[in-house]
């Protein structure tokens, strides 16, 4: 097989498991979208603020170290311990349900019934409130978060696949961890999907989103509903953050993975699981591919801004998405 | 026969039992307007009652205020022997008490058979986690449940749209997707809100075939709001009338309808 060919297979494949990815984090804004209309802005900080977490809790670090010092002129800053990632992403997860049980209780819980730019405000209060708890509680250095997960090249896989190429191919350059992401984030989203489809809780869930009133009548507590949504975005940012943390570190940027769900959004539409997947790869793939083909001949750094021309695009001629419900107004 | 509350037979061999809810002294107020006005009524087991009334009367409010989407600022609702406190809407659903809506509140996105099986909710007793691990009998939970709303799904003769979605059937079939919903959680009372509102003769008369096999073979309660006279003579056992918030009638079709207060409201005298 021709190299280049070769080179473009590689490309699409690295796209799908960036779009993977992508597709994670949109499925977090989804969820909350879907069930109570909220865009929620802080789902990037959520992320953020679970890898944070998770790195605090396995390193043993006291949490609010700083405050605490400069308070009482002491001098803490860890516990002496280091807990097992396992135990540590089981902890982290149920300080994200706790997240959430705030965020709902002490914010949207007050907020229900507004008109959707105010509910859209207060996500980004709320972004810029968890950022800044965030780095009170766990310090706000870059730190790199290690949870066991292969990295580098797989050389099994560039081994296997050198003899489809010719003398100047040596196989496909794959890294284990995105292999590990995609693996991981496919579970994720079979998981959610069943939770779903054939729970009694997923079924309360998805009748929420349809009809409030209708939900309560056969006897669905609304704000259980809303806590539990709020965890389960709470969970995929966990798992998002681990992800991105584990690739390029525990820092600021990884909030602003958000930002890449956006176009993602926009191609699959806000109210479609199904959507936020397909939207995440078409994004995966169509960038790095437009970065390979089309990216030398115009300068490069394309990768920056083709999902949301992709996705001004998709706007113009679908502006409920690729996957959103029609919206047909009534006149 | 009416004043007592021992148990009797109706003419059409049906058992009425005790009193299942009493509405005490119900006043409910939005800001300055009075919406009810010292309402009492009760409601017996196994016996169909109406409430009717002109438009704004306040039927719908009371229905509301019996399923918990309002509390009355004054008076108390008694349930099975209970004084019940101030619900929300979903426990009131919990207790046992389903309704359907006059302008239909069912879920557009899901099929007909996911709509009813919400209305199984409340018999699903498995924890969150043996749901999401399918674990500790929580398949067979939905197994029996899937049976119970097979079993309304062919009571009601809707087995032909059992997958289609919601949003796309006519409104006639929506109605009784919703009755559905509402009688597979098998509710103690059955709270139906204009069932035949805008229904044609031929909907109409399966309707209320359908509320009269309800009431005969499970035996359930049920209170509803309607509008047309000749249908609510017809199905109920007793009517309460209101107008303008306030009670101007109750007892048995026969006697509402010869109530010279509930004549002049439904032709339309004028109030002093």
């Amino acid at each position: 097989m021709p190299t280049e060919f070769l080179y473009g297979v590689e490309v699409v494949l690295n796209g799908l498991m960036a779009g993977v990815l992508y597709a994670l984090v949109a499925l977090g804004f989804v969820l909350i979208f879907k069930a109570s209309g909220i865009f929620n802005y802080a789902q990037g900080v959520l992320a953020l603020f679970a890898a944070m977490t998770l790195v605090g809790i396995m390193e043993g670090q006291v949490p609010f170290s700083h405050l605490i010092n400069a308070i009482f002129g002491t001098e803490i800053h860890h516990f002496g311990w280091h807990i097992p990632a396992i135990a540590a992403i089981l902890l982290t997860a149920l300080v994200m349900v706790a997240l959430a049980w705030c965020v709902h209780t002490f914010v949207f819980r007050h907020l229900v019934g507004q008109e959707p730019i105010i509910l859209f405000m207060a996500t980004i209060g709320l972004a810029y409130f968890l950022e800044g708890v965030g780095d009170l509680m766990w310090g706000s250095d870059i730190k790199t978060l290690d949870v066991g997960l292969p990295q580098g090249a797989s050389f099994w896989i560039e081994e296997n696949t050198a003899f489809l190429g010719g003398e100047d191919f040596y196989g496909f350059f794959i890294d284990k961890l995105d292999i590990v992401a995609t693996l991981v984030a496919i579970a994720l989203v079979a998981a959610l999907v069943a939770f779903s489809q054939y729970t009694k809780q997923g079924r309360a869930m998805r009748a929420v989103a349809d009809d409030h009133q209708a939900a309560l009548s056969v006897g669905i507590s609304l704000n259980f509903i809303w806590v539990l949504v709020w965890s389960l975005a709470g969970f995929v940012a966990l798992v998002a953050g681990i992800m991105w943390g584990a690739k390029s570190g525990v820092q600021f940027s990884l909030s602003l993975i958000a930002l890449k769900a956006l176009p993602v959004l926009m191609l699959g539409g806000f109210t479609s699981i199904p959507g936020a997947i397909v939207g995440g790869l078409i994004i995966g793939v169509g960038e790095k591919l437009f970065e390979f083909l089309i990216g030398p001949a115009i300068g490069g750094a394309t990768e920056n801004w083709f999902a949301y021309v992709l996705a001004l695009i998709v706007l113009v001629f679908r502006p409920q998405g690729l996957f959103g419900e029609k919206i047909i107004e009534r006149v | 026969m009416k004043d007592t509350v021992e148990p009797y037979v109706t003419e059409d061999g049906r058992q009425i039992g005790g009193i299942l809810m009493e509405m005490k002294n119900i006043t409910l107020r939005f800001g300055g307007v009075t919406a009810i006005e010292d309402i009492s009524f009760d409601i017996r087991e196994g016996e169909i009652r109406a409430i009717i009334g002109p438009n704004g009367a306040g039927k719908s409010s009371m229905l509301n205020v019996i399923s918990g989407f309002y509390n009355p600022q004054e008076g108390e609702v008694w349930f099975r022997g209970e004084k019940r406190p101030p619900m929300r809407p979903y426990q009131v659903a919990r207790l046992g008490i389903a309704r359907t809506f006059q302008n239909i509140a069912l879920f557009d996105g899901m099929s007909v058979l996911d709509n009813i099986m919400t209305g199984r909710l409340t018999h699903m007793q498995r924890g969150l986690f043996a749901q999401a691990l399918w674990k500790g009998g929580a398949e067979r939970e939905e197994v029996e449940n899937r049976e119970a709303v097979e079993k309304i799904i062919d009571f009601l003769e809707i087995q032909a749209i059992r997958k289609t979605p919601v949003g796309r059937l006519p409104y006639g079939l929506k109605k009784r997707v919703e009755l559905a919903r509402a009688l597979a959680a098998e509710p103690k009372l059955l709270l139906l809100d204009e069932p035949m509102a805008g229904m044609n003769v031929e909907e109409k008369e399966d309707m209320s075939r359908f509320i009269l096999d309800v009431n005969d073979e499970f035996g359930t309660t049920i209170a509803l709001i309607e509008h047309d006279m000749g249908v609510v003579m017809d199905l109920s056992d007793r009517v309460v009338v209101m107008d303008y918030g306030k009670k101007i009638g109750d007892g048995t079709p026969r006697e509402v309808r010869s109530n010279q207060e509930v004549i002049d409201a439904y032709l339309g005298v004028a109030h002093d």
